[in-house]
């Protein structure tokens, strides 16, 4: 069975998409890149500090890997674009996510600067994937804007509690013919097969991978949840019903 | 002459180009990006951009991010 997802002119091959944020060491990046089979790799850019030896992100990403450079610390639409033409001069390709917050408390997305980002970078030639809360109306106008896909959270950045928003995240899926990626909230990989058996085209996971016991293996586990997710969308799943319906034969007792 | 270098002064020699400050500061400059008076500054003009007395210069690179 052919099951393409392609995003920004590009066949991706694994649905799983990682962030590079908050692991302990740098260095196991790479072998959780493999494990994950990620393809889509994101990362942030910021301020060089002359004064510590924080290390480059480039250094521990494959270079077959696909980047996507997020436009944190973007409070409006017009910090999102300058963010993003930075990051698009580093060479690294055209994709970008977008991610305009201005609340510090939950970090929920601002979706009306995030159409706003949306229509002036996919304008510019960029693959634009937006960052969003999940509200159908938001979603319409990003795809209106230009975007490549949409990006709704299933909970807070960081929070690892997981598909909270299912019911609007489904409506999205179900309304917005762009592929849409769960970004933000996973926690466990049972809710990204949660995410992919309603149809999700792909995860993005970032702390729960990163803040695991064993992050290499953790990514293993997402990735073998993403597939079983997606095969059980693919397959169709079996209706629920409020009473039982025996799974034995009903006659021929001893 | 100096420069506002990512926020703070930074005294620099006349006639420094973009690329003679990332190499006099160390840095790999495949793996930054310049923001010159709040334009991105491509790198192909980075050899032949001088610097003049109180331009603004953002230097950056990919750090982890979700």
């Amino acid at each position: 069975m052919k099951d393409k997802l392609v995003i920004g002119g590009r066949e991706l091959k694994n649905r799983l998409f990682i962030g590079t944020g908050k692991f302990s060491n740098n260095r196991i990046i790479p072998d959780v890149i493999k494990k994950s089979g990620a393809e889509v790799i994101t990362v942030a850019l910021r301020r060089i500090d002359f004064g510590s030896a924080e290390e480059n992100m480039l250094n521990y990403i494959p270079e077959d890997c696909i980047l996507m450079p997020n436009t944190s610390g973007a409070r409006n639409a017009d910090e999102a674009v300058r963010i993003a033409k930075l990051a698009r001069a580093s060479g690294c390709g055209n994709w970008i996510k977008i991610e305009v917050i201005s609340d510090n408390k939950y970090l929920l997305p601002d979706n009306f600067e995030t159409v706003k980002a949306t229509e002036i970078l996919a304008k510019d030639g960029f693959v634009v994937l937006p960052y969003m809360s999940p509200d159908l109306m938001a979603a319409k106008r990003i795809k209106e804007a230009g975007a490549a896909a949409v990006m709704p959270l299933g909970a807070p950045i960081g929070t690892n509690k997981g598909l909270k928003t299912k019911e609007l995240v489904k409506i999205i899926v179900d309304e917005i013919s762009l592929p849409v990626i769960v970004d933000a909230g996973l926690g466990k990989p049972s809710e990204a097969a949660e995410c992919m058996e309603i149809g999700v085209a792909a995860v993005l996971v970032n702390t729960a991978i990163a803040t695991a016991g064993n992050p290499a293996v953790m990514a293993e586990a997402f990735k073998l949840a993403v597939k079983a997710g997606r095969k059980a969308y693919l397959s169709g799943c079996g209706t629920t019903n409020e009473f039982a319906n025996a799974s034995s034969p009903l006659t021929g007792f001893l | 002459m100096y420069l506002i270098l990512n926020g703070s002064k930074k005294e620099i020699a006349e006639k420094t180009t973009i690329k003679e400050l990332l190499l006099q500061m160390g840095l790999e400059p495949e793996k930054v990006v310049v923001e010159h008076n709040y334009n991105v500054a491509a790198k192909e003009y980075w050899d032949n951009t001088v610097l003049k007395d109180k331009d603004k210069l953002e230097i950056l690179k990919f750090v982890g991010g979700g």
